[in-house]
């Protein structure tokens, strides 16, 4: 991330600045950046930027990038776990051109990682930074459409309506059904979204050596969980946060540990389950581990079973 | 009931509230004692809303002070407070029933979790206990259980009402504001509820102000009375006193002009 240089290096689009943005603008961002690492999981205003992106496709995530990336770094970025989507191939191939950096598929390889929907399986390190795309970046938004409101909310830390959207689902359903975007409390003290990753990625986010950045686009805020902060998702005493598990295994790589998609497979909806997290089974298969391959019988109603003891 | 040998609980000194150039509510005093009720009655534009408004924290009065007497450090001017605390006061020991319920309630949400709302703000986690809570607090206010999931949506207007109370009192306040709770409702649905409200502040021995235009509610509800107009108190007495043998005008004709309860 260091030796940032003010103008485009040879190899990036002429015309534009390194990584596109202007250098006052990642200037703005990185000091947004900052107060967000100072007060973890606190939402700081920026002033966001036209991107040559639609909003929806990661323009919060992609800025923060845009401010923090250097010409030493390598880049990934996924989308549902997969690096190969439009959206990831996109946002890669900006970068590409607009910073010139490497590029790479690999976790183990990247410094930054930019994503939507998923934490990577494997663990990142201290010399990684992860940027999260965030649509909706006020946890207390679903049920406070008023700004000032929510602003005062986490101010004074009045945050028993999180329990009462919880309250809620288990009166319904008998059970918290919350499966993405689940809330977060951050080090103690502020409530924060952690965007759209499955409630199985949350306890990634606790002490996670990596510094974790989100980025709202159109909302303009940026939030931060510095490195080595707790975070722990909310629930209540006799109904405990859980992550979803499956029956299966990937049908690629075996692995019993990761976070499992269901492709349909044939129009009588036998289903195949394969790691979500592509690369991950990419590397456990090139290391020679092996799934059956076959794919599941049709059978709806046993995708992500909730463990025992949390059903209705 | 009434505990005149007790500090009292509230104590408005001098109270005034201007917009502007124009009386909201001006030099009001009184205090209220603990399990006492208090009515204040008056036409529309008397006073009595800013009043209400100023005494529950809700808005700073121009002028006087309004002194509660918290649970941990005794008599405090509510408006001195930080507002965290204030805050904290209005959802712990204080309620307000609103005439709106839209005001007083969380409509997107169902009858259980209105109730259990202010359990959780203060950091209730169990969720088996909360709902005991709420099942507890809707049987308290006669409404059907069968309905805890609803939203407050699908309630009449005096279910709604009921589901204000409940969600007030879960937390056991010793003092509770309401604003012309019964406004606007049926007649008979009027006097059940005042009944029931009647028989829930006189066991829970909770102190309450009610604001009215309605003589009826304050002679059913109320041990004291103040009548209000044009932004000042009038007359001030024992709620039978004052309306059995009026010593003012305005609260003569105001008497006079009502059928007998
Ligand atoms: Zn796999």
């Amino acid at each position: 991330m260091d030796g940032t240089p003010n103008a485009a290096t040879p190899e990036t689009l002429a015309g534009y600045n390194f990584a596109y943005l202007d250098e006052q603008t990642k200037r703005m961002i990185r000091r947004a950046t900052l107060k967000a690492v100072a007060i973890p999981g606190y939402q700081v205003p920026f002033g966001s930027r036209e991107m040559p992106l639609p909003y929806g496709w990661g323009t919060g995530g992609i800025q923060v990038t845009a401010s923090i990336i250097g010409v030493e770094d390598t880049l990934k970025v996924i989308d549902q776990g997969a690096d190969d989507t439009t959206n990831a191939v996109n946002i890669r191939r900006f970068f590409a051109k607009t910073a010139g950096v490497a590029t790479t598929e690999k976790t183990a390889e990247a410094s930054i990682i930019q994503t939507r929907h998923r934490i990577p399986e494997e663990p990142l390190r201290a010399d990684q930074i992860i940027v999260y795309q965030v649509p909706q970046p006020e946890p207390l938004r679903f049920i406070e459409p008023r700004e000032a409101e929510t602003r005062k909310m986490h101010a004074l830390s009045e945050y028993g309506i999180m329990h009462v959207g919880l309250y809620e689902e288990i009166a319904h359903f008998g059970r918290i059904t919350q499966g993405y975007n689940y809330p977060v409390q951050v080090d103690d003290r502020y409530i924060m979204a952690p965007s759209p990753i499955p409630k199985f990625d949350n306890p990634k986010m606790d002490h996670m050596p990596a510094l974790q950045l989100f980025g709202a686009g159109r909302e303009k805020r940026i939030y931060a969980v510095p490195p080595h902060t707790k975070v722990k998702s909310l629930d209540f005493e006799d109904h405990p946060f859980t992550i979803e598990s499956w029956e299966q295994t990937c049908a690629l790589c075996g692995s019993e540990e990761s976070y499992l998609d269901e492709v349909i497979t044939d129009d009588r909806g036998s289903r195949l389950f394969v790691c979500s997290d592509s690369d991950y089974c990419r590397t456990r298969r090139d290391a020679g581990h092996e799934g059956s391959g076959l794919p599941v019988p049709a059978e709806p109603d046993t995708t992500a079973s909730e463990p025992a003891g949390e059903s209705s | 009931m009434i505990d005149r040998d007790m500090a009292p609980l509230l104590q408005v000194s001098d109270l005034s509230r201007h917009y502007g150039g124009q009386v909201g509510c001006e030099d009001v005093s009184f205090e209220l004692y603990p399990g006492e009720v208090l009515g204040v009655v008056g036409e529309s534009g008397s006073g009595k809303t800013t009043l209400l408004k100023c005494i529950a924290g809700l808005l700073p009065p121009s002028a006087g002070t309004v002194s509660f007497d918290t649970r941990v450090d005794g008599p405090r001017d509510i408006y001195a407070m930080s507002e965290p605390e204030r805050r904290m006061l209005m959802r712990t020991d204080w309620g307000i029933v609103f005439q709106n319920p839209r005001e007083g309630l969380r409509m997107n949400v169902s009858a259980g979790a209105n109730v259990g709302e202010r359990l959780m703000a203060v950091g209730a986690r169990n969720y088996g206990e909360i709902r005991g809570n709420a099942v507890d607090w809707l049987t308290k206010v006669e409404m059907d259980l069968g309905r805890i999931d609803h939203l407050p949506e699908t309630f009449s207007g005096g279910m709604q009402q009921r589901l204000q109370i409940a969600r007030n009192l879960v937390t056991q306040p010793r003092l509770v504001f309401m604003d012309e709770p019964t406004s606007g409702l049926d007649v008979s649905v009027q006097a059940r509820l005042l009944d029931l409200i009647r028989g829930l502040v006189r066991q829970l021995g909770i102190a309450c102000v009610v604001v009215t235009h309605d003589l009826g509610v304050v002679r059913l509800l109320s041990h004291r009375l103040m009548v209000m107009r044009g932004g000042r108190v009038v007359e001030h007495g024992l709620t039978d006193q004052v309306l059995d043998d009026p010593q003012h005008p305005y609260t003569q004709l105001l008497v006079s002009s009502i059928l007998p309860v």
